[in-house]
C-alpha cells in the first residue's frame, strides 16, 4: 500500500496549482472565504476561465470537448480548487446533463447542447422534485401529453436550484400512468423561455433565494427534446444520480471550511485567550478534523477503485452521509465561534463586498451558512434515504 | 412536592396562550420584521393590557408575581408563539434593573407598556464574559460622560433610552443614556427583533448606580431563565409542528411518520425536551437561592445542546420545506438557534459549571 500519488499524478497536481496561481481571480476566492453569495456573473466568469483551458468538463471525453480525466485526476482538481476557495462548477449542465446526453442523447442533441454547456450559452437547471415528490421521486406528476410534434407539459417543479439564472431545464415528466410509476417517466429538455413557464423564488433560512418553484402551464415542447426513449426516463435519471454523486464527500469544501474555522478561532478571544486555545472548543475542532482526515482517505479509496474501473455503488452513500455531517459540524462550530455576532441577520451585507458587515467581516456569513447548509443532508437523496441504500445494498438487510 | 401551577398561574397561562395564538402568525411576524421597531406594537400593547409585564415583578415593585416560576411561565408562552417582542430586554433586563434600584416610577412605565428600553452591556470582543466592560465613565460637573463601544444591543430600534454599563472609580457603574443623544443604525436579528452597535463618544449620561455588578448578575440570571423558558416554548412548538408534519406528509404511499427511524428520532427529541423542561424548573426554583449560578450554568448549557438537536432534527425531518422562510418552522428554528448566542453559549456555561462545581 502506498498513500502517495504517483509521479504522473503529482505532476498533474502541480499543473493544477500553477494554473490556479495564474488564473483564479482573488475576487472570487475572497467571496468564498467571506461567504459572499456568488452572482451569475461570478459563476460564468469562472466557467469561462476553465473552459479556455479545456478544464471545465474534466470528466467528459476529449471528443466532446472535455479533459478526459480519470477519477484520481478529477479528485486532485476538485481538491485543489476547493481548498483554494474557488467557486464550485455549477453541476447541472457539466456534471449532470452532459453525461446523460453523451450516453443516451441523439447525435443531434449532443452536437447542439454539449458545446453550449461548455461555452456558457446555456445555463441548465434540474427539474426533478415536485411538492408531492421528494424522496419518493417516482411519484412525480408533472405531465407531458403528446400532441403531434409536441408534448404539452403541465405541472409544477420545486426546489429548482439557481433556476432564476437558467434558460433551460431538464425535467422528469410523466408520459404514462400505466404500470409501476417508474415506468411512465420521460426525460425532457425544456426551454425556459417557452410561453407558460413561470419561475418563482423561494426564500431560504439565510434570506437568499437560490431555489425556485417552476410552473408549467400548457408549455409546448418539441418532441426532438425528448432524451432517449419515451417512458425510459427513470433509467437515465438513475444514471445521472451516479454522476451527481461525484465529489459527494466534499472533502475540499470541508478542508476549506476547517481552515476558515481555525482562522476565526485564532482571531476570536474567549476568557482573554484565543478561542482556539480553549480546551473544550479545541476538542470539538480536533474531533471533526480527525473525522475529516479519515474520510479523506475513505474518499481516496473509493476514487482509486473508481479509477480502476469499479463504479462506486453504495460507497457514495457512505461518503454523502459522512461528508455532510462533517461539513455541518464545521458550520456549527464556525457559528459558535462568532459568539454574539452570530445574531445579526446579515443577508444584505454579504450580497455586496461585506463592507457593511456587523462585527468582524469573517463572521458575517457564519449563521447564514450554518442555516443554508442544513440542505446538505436533505438534497440529492436525504441522509435517511442514503442509509436505506447502504442497508439494502451493502448489508443486504 | 408539587409541580402543578396555581389557579392564578394557570389562568395567566391560558389567557396568554390564547391571546398569542390569536395575534401571532407568520403575517404578523413578517410585518414586524419590516416595521422600524422590529416587533408588532399591537401585540405589545395587548400584553401590557393583560398585565403580562406585571407578572415579571413582585408586589413591592408594583407587579403581581416576580418569582422564577412567573418568569418561566410567561416566557414559555412567548416562545411557543415565536414572539419577537422585547419582553426580555425592556421587561426582565431593564425593568428588573430599575426595580432593583428602587425606581418605582420607571418600573410603572415599563409595566404599563409605554416604555421601551435596552441594556447596553456587552462589548465587541468581550464574547460572553459579562465582567469585562472597557467603556469608561467620566464625571462632567453634575453629569457623566461615557466613552466606549457596545455590541449587539438588542431592542435598540425601539428603545427610548439605554441602560449602559461603564467603568467608574468605584467599579462597574450603570448609567442611563437617552437614545436621542446617540447616532446609531439598528439592524435586524436572526429570529426577529433588532439590535445596534453603539459608539459612545463622551455621550451624556445619568448615573443610576456606581457599583452595579451584583444587580447586573442578578438581572442576567433572571434573563437567562427567561430565555431558557422561551427556548422551551420554542421547542414545544417545533415538536408539535414536526409531529404534525410526520403525520401528514406522505412519501412512498404512507405518512413519513410511519418510518421507524423518524419515530425513534421524534421520541428522542421528546425525551430531550422533557430534560429541558426539568432544567428550566430547576433554575426557576433556584433563582433566588444560594446555588443560583450553578443552575444558571447547568440550565443554559443543557438548553443550548437540546436546542441544537431540536433545530437540526426538525429541519431534517421536514425535508426541503424546513429550509424555507414561508413556513413557520423557519422562524422558530432560527429564533431557537439564537438563544445560544445570548448570555453565554453551551460551551461557556459548561466551563462555568465545571468551575463552580470545583470551587
Ligand atoms: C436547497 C435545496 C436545493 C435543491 N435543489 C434541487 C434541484 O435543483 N432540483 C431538484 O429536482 N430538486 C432539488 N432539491 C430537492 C431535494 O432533492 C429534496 O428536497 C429531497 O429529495 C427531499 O425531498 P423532500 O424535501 O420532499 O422531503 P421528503 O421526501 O418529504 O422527506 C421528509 C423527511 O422524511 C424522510 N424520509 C422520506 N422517506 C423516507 C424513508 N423511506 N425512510 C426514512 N425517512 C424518509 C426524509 O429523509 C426527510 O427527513 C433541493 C432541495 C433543497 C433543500
Amino acid at each position: 500500500m502506498n498513500l502517495d500519488y504517483t509521479d504522473a499524478q503529482k505532476t498533474f497536481r502541480d499543473e493544477v496549482r500553477a494554473f490556479l496561481d495564474a488564473k483564479l481571480p482573488e475576487r472570487l476566492t475572497d467571496a468564498g472565504r467571506k461567504g459572499r453569495a456568488l452572482t451569475k456573473d461570478d459563476h460564468e466568469e469562472w466557467h469561462a476561465i476553465l473552459n479556455e483551458k479545456g478544464w471545465l468538463a474534466g470528466s467528459w471525453p476529449e471528443e466532446f470537448g472535455g479533459a478526459g480525466w480519470d477519477a484520481v485526476q478529477r479528485h486532485i482538481f476538485e481538491d485543489e480548487t476547493t481548498a483554494r476557495g474557488a467557486p464550485r462548477i455549477v453541476p447541472f449542465g457539466v456534471a449532470m446533463l452532459g453525461p446523460v446526453l453523451m450516453k443516451f442523447g441523439s447525435k443531434a442533441q449532443q452536437d447542439h447542447y454539449l458545446p453550449r454547456i461548455l461555452d456558457g450559452t446555456d445555463w441548465w437547471c434540474q427539474g426533478y422534485s415536485e411538492p408531492g415528490a421528494g424522496s419518493d421521486l417516482a411519484s412525480l406528476r408533472t405531465e407531458a401529453v403528446r400532441d403531434g410534434d409536441h408534448y404539452i407539459v403541465n405541472g409544477q417543479k420545486t426546489w429548482t436550484t439557481l433556476g432564476q439564472y437558467a434558460n433551460w431545464i431538464f425535467c422528469l415528466v410523466r408520459t404514462s400512468k400505466e404500470g409501476k410509476p417508474q415506468k411512465g417517466i420521460s426525460f425532457l429538455l425544456i426551454d425556459m423561455n417557452s410561453p407558460g413557464v413561470e419561475v418563482r423564488p423561494i426564500v431560504l433560512l439565510d434570506g437568499t433565494a437560490e431555489v425556485n418553484e417552476v410552473w408549467f402551464s400548457d408549455v409546448r415542447v418539441p418532441v426532438e427534446n425528448l432524451v432517449g426513449e419515451e417512458n425510459k426516463g427513470w433509467t437515465y435519471a438513475k444514471y445521472l444520480l451516479t454522476h451527481e454523486r461525484t465529489n459527494i464527500a466534499g472533502v475540499g469544501f470541508a478542508n476549506a471550511g476547517l481552515a476558515n474555522l481555525k482562522r476565526i478561532a485564532r482571531a476570536e478571544r474567549a476568557g482573554g485567550r484565543p478561542l482556539i486555545e480553549n480546551p473544550h472548543f479545541a476538542a470539538r475542532v480536533a474531533r471533526v478534523e480527525i473525522d475529516l482526515m479519515a474520510m479523506a482517505t475513505t474518499n481516496l479509496r473509493v476514487v482509486s477503485a473508481a479509477a480502476a474501473g469499479n463504479a462506486p455503488g453504495a460507497e457514495s452513500s457512505m461518503l454523502k452521509i459522512k461528508g455532510t455531517v462533517i461539513r455541518q459540524e464545521i458550520n456549527h462550530l464556525t457559528r459558535s465561534a462568532i459568539g454574539p455576532y452570530a445574531m445579526p441577520f446579515q443577508s444584505e451585507a454579504v450580497e455586496g463586498d461585506n463592507a457593511g458587515a456587523i462585527g468582524p467581516d469573517y463572521g458575517a456569513r457564519a449563521s447564514g451558512q450554518y442555516f443554508n447548509n442544513r440542505k446538505l443532508s436533505i438534497y440529492g437523496g436525504s441522509n435517511e434515504v442514503q442509509r436505506t441504500i447502504i442497508a439494502k445494498s451493502m448489508l443486504e438487510l | 412536592m408539587n409541580f402543578e401551577l396555581s389557579d392564578e398561574a394557570r389562568m395567566l397561562q391560558d389567557g396568554l396562550r390564547r391571546f398569542l395564538r390569536e395575534t401571532y402568525d407568520a403575517k404578523t411576524r413578517n410585518a414586524a420584521a419590516e416595521a422600524p421597531q422590529g416587533f408588532p406594537r399591537a401585540v405589545w400593547d395587548g400584553l401590557a393590557e393583560m398585565g403580562v409585564i406585571g407578572a415579571l415583578f413582585t408586589e413591592d415593585q408594583g407587579g403581581f408575581g416576580g418569582t422564577g416560576f412567573d418568569i418561566a411561565l410567561v416566557f414559555e408562552e412567548l416562545g411557543r408563539a415565536g414572539a419577537v417582542d422585547p419582553m426580555l430586554d425592556t421587561g426582565v433586563l431593564c425593568g428588573g434593573l430599575l426595580a432593583e434600584l428602587g425606581d418605582t416610577e420607571a418600573v410603572e412605565g415599563v409595566i404599563a407598556g409605554g416604555t421601551q428600553l435596552a441594556l447596553a452591556h456587552g462589548e465587541p470582543g468581550a464574547r460572553y464574559d459579562s465582567s469585562t466592560a472597557e467603556t469608561a465613565a467620566a464625571r462632567d460637573g453634575d453629569a457623566w460622560r461615557l466613552t466606549g463601544r457596545k455590541a449587539v444591543v438588542v431592542n435598540a430600534a425601539a428603545a427610548e433610552a439605554f441602560l449602559v454599563t461603564a467603568r467608574t472609580d468605584a467599579g462597574l457603574g450603570l448609567f442611563r443614556v437617552e437614545a436621542a443623544a446617540l447616532d446609531f443604525r439598528p439592524y435586524p436579528l436572526n429570529g426577529g427583533g433588532t439590535a445596534a452597535e453603539l459608539a459612545l463618544d463622551a455621550a451624556p449620561a445619568t448615573l443610576l448606580a456606581e457599583e452595579a455588578g451584583a444587580i447586573l448578575a442578578r438581572a442576567e440570571a433572571r434573563a437567562t431563565l427567561a430565555i431558557c423558558a422561551e427556548a422551551l416554548g420554542l421547542m414545544e412548538a417545533i415538536r408539535g409542528l414536526t409531529a404534525d408534519y410526520l403525520k401528514t406528509r406522505k412519501q412512498f404511499g404512507q405518512p413519513i411518520g410511519k418510518f421507524q427511524v423518524l419515530q425513534h428520532r421524534m421520541a428522542d427529541m421528546l425525551i430531550e425536551i422533557e430534560q429541558a423542561r426539568s432544567a428550566v424548573i430547576n433554575l426557576a426554583g433556584n433563582l433566588d437561592g444560594p446555588d443560583r449560578d450553578l443552575h444558571v450554568a447547568a440550565t443554559k448549557n443543557l438548553i443550548g445542546e437540546v436546542a441544537r438537536l431540536v433545530v437540526e432534527e426538525s429541519i431534517q425531518m421536514h425535508g426541503g420545506i424546513g429550509m424555507t422562510m414561508e413556513y413557520d418552522l423557519g422562524h422558530l428554528a432560527k429564533r431557537l438557534t439564537m438563544v445560544d448566542h445570548r448570555f453565554g453559549d453551551a460551551l461557556h456555561h459548561l466551563e462555568r459549571f465545571i468551575a463552580l462545581r470545583a470551587a
